[in-house]
Formats: structure tokens, sequence, C-alpha cells
């Protein structure tokens, strides 16, 4: 297998990206929901978690 | 007196165009938006994630090698996904466009903003695995043949977006202009889509069209429509909790701005 450094390169930035994006969108939108139920419902979200 | 077809031609093309706009506004609503969103999310995020896994995998252990290219066909199960969502991604912000043209949806323009960075981002991975394809193929890392150029265009066309979507300090007027933008931008996607047949490219035509049979292996073919799903319905889960995350910061700096205009009143109908 003489071309496995770029089949290991292509996969390892598309996986890497994937993952990046993924985890980004994931921890936006994880912030956004308690910052919004922080904001709807101040009593009872401003308990620590 | 003009004739009673183009009057009725007119008042059909107006009826139409008002119940479209009405069967997009119904799901305008962002509450309504965040429920289904809620509901949607795991149906598109597991199949993605477990389709991707078995596609990637079947492709770099199980597949064939080619005759010509050896293993380093291997690099189209990801090389392939990502050119034909970079398209879709371009084609996706195109119809926002539209919906945010013709019927000011006011969640168009919120995933618009949310689809330019994932779509560029895969753009730039479709690019670079296809470099990363190219060398030990045709022994160069680029050439300005017209699918590739076609691509970069793309990719320019995406930061382009995101550049000018944000450039306003009144956010409706970089909506507007982004949205001129990503319509405009929507005729190099037929240039992307056909510049194998147009013109003498290096790039390979495409193996897989809507008309003839696949030339390549089934072999080779369910690895890479497995991957193309699961990349796709992956896409898809990535820009739907992005969106679902904008919609509640929308919702939370109109809450919070609201909150400062009450407390500000009192003290603003106090003075003498």
């Amino acid at each position: 297998m003489t071309h496995l450094p770029y089949i290991v390169a292509a996969y390892g930035l598309t996986i890497g990206v994937a993952m990046v994006l993924s985890i980004n969108a994931t921890l936006r939108l994880r912030q956004a929901r308690r910052r919004l139920a922080a904001i709807e419902q101040p009593g009872r979200t401003r308990q620590p978690s | 007196m003009p004739p009673r077809t183009d009057g009725s031609t007119l008042n059909v093309t107006q009826s139409l165009t008002a119940r479209t706009g009405n069967l997009f506004h119904r799901y305008a609503n962002p509450g309504r938006f965040l429920r289904m969103g809620a509901r949607l999310q795991p149906w598109l995020t597991w199949p993605a994630l477990v389709l991707s896994i078995i596609g990637i995998t079947w492709g770099l252990f199980f597949s064939p090698a080619d005759w010509q290219q050896g293993d380093s066909v291997r690099i189209m199960y990801v090389h392939v996904p990502t050119a034909w969502l970079a398209s879709s991604g371009y084609m996706g912000i195109a119809i926002c466009s539209v919906l945010s043209l013709v019927w000011r949806h006011p969640l168009a323009d919120l995933a618009a903003v949310e689809i330019g960075p994932v779509g560029a981002a895969i753009t730039a991975v479709c690019l670079a695995t296809g470099s990363l394809w190219g060398k030990p193929m045709w022994g160069t890392w680029w050439v300005w043949d017209a699918r590739l150029t076609s691509v970069l265009v793309l990719f320019f066309l995406y930061l382009g977006h995101i550049a000018l979507i944000r450039a306003f300090d009144e956010p409706q007027r970089g909506y507007r202009a982004a949205a001129i933008l990503g319509l405009a931008g929507a005729i190099d996607l037929p240039i992307i889509k056909f510049s194998v047949q147009w013109w003498n490219t290096l790039h390979q035509p495409d193996s897989i069209t809507v008309t003839g049979a696949p030339t390549m292996s089934t072999s080779m073919l369910w690895p890479l429509g497995l991957t193309t799903l699961g990349f796709t319905l992956g896409f898809g889960a990535i820009v739907l909790a992005r969106l679902r995350a904008a919609v509640m910061e929308s919702r939370m700096r109109t809450i919070l701005a609201a909150n400062r205009g009450r407390q500000s009143a009192p003290q603003h109908n106090s003075t003498p």
C-alpha cells in the first residue's frame, strides 16, 4: 500500500473536520439551551446543575 | 381591457405564491421550529453516525482496490460525499435566499447563516481530499482544471457569503446582500456539474448519473452510497443543531432587549 499516507491524511482530515463541526454544534446548542432556560425561568434554573 | 387569460394567469401565479408562502410560514414560528427540530435531531444524528461508520469501515478495509488506481481509490469514499455536500450546501443557501427575498421567511436568513460555515468547511475538505487523491494519481496536488477551479470558486463563494452576511451593523441588510450573492453564486453549481462534459478536464467524468447505469462495481458503489447518505444526514444534523442554537440565541436577545426596555421605561417616565 504505497499510497497509505495519502489515504490516512484524507480520512483523518475528513473525520477531524466532521468531529470539530459536530462538537462545536453540540456545545453551542447545549450552551444556548442552558442560557435560554436561565432567562425564561430564572428562579428554577439559577441553581447549579 | 386586458385579455382574460393574462389576468387569470396572474391570479393563479399570485395565488400559488401566497399559498407557498403560507406553507413555509407555518414552520416559521420559533417555538414550533424548536419543538420540531428537537424531535428530528436524533433521527438525523444517529443514522448519520451509524451509516458513516459502516461506510468508512467498508470502504477503508473491505472494498476492493481499483485495478488502475490501487488502494488510493479508497479516498473516493470521503471525497465524493464531501463534493456532493459542497454543492448541496450551496443549493441550500440558494433556496434560503429565495425564501428570504420572496417570502421574507424569518428562519431562512438564520439557516443561510448556519449553512455557510459548515458548507465552507466541507468544501475545503473536498478540495483537500481531491488534492490528496490527485498527487499519487496525477503526480500533482493541483491543476487549473475546470472541475477543480469551479469548486475553488464555490469555496470562495461560501467565504464571501459568510463575510457579507455579517458585514452590516443592521442584520437585515446583511441578510439581503448575502441572499443576492447566494442566488447569483448558484450559477456555479451547473458549471461544477457539467464542467467534466463541457471541457476537456484532467478530472474524471461522473461515474454515477441519473439516466445511465453506474460505471463502477457494486462492491464500491455500496460503501460509497452509505458514506454519501451518512455524511448527508450528518450535514443535516449539524446544520439543524446550529440552527436550533441560533433560534434560541435570537430568542434570548429578544427577551433581554424586552427586559432592558421594561427596566429603563420607569426611569425615563420619572424624569420631569
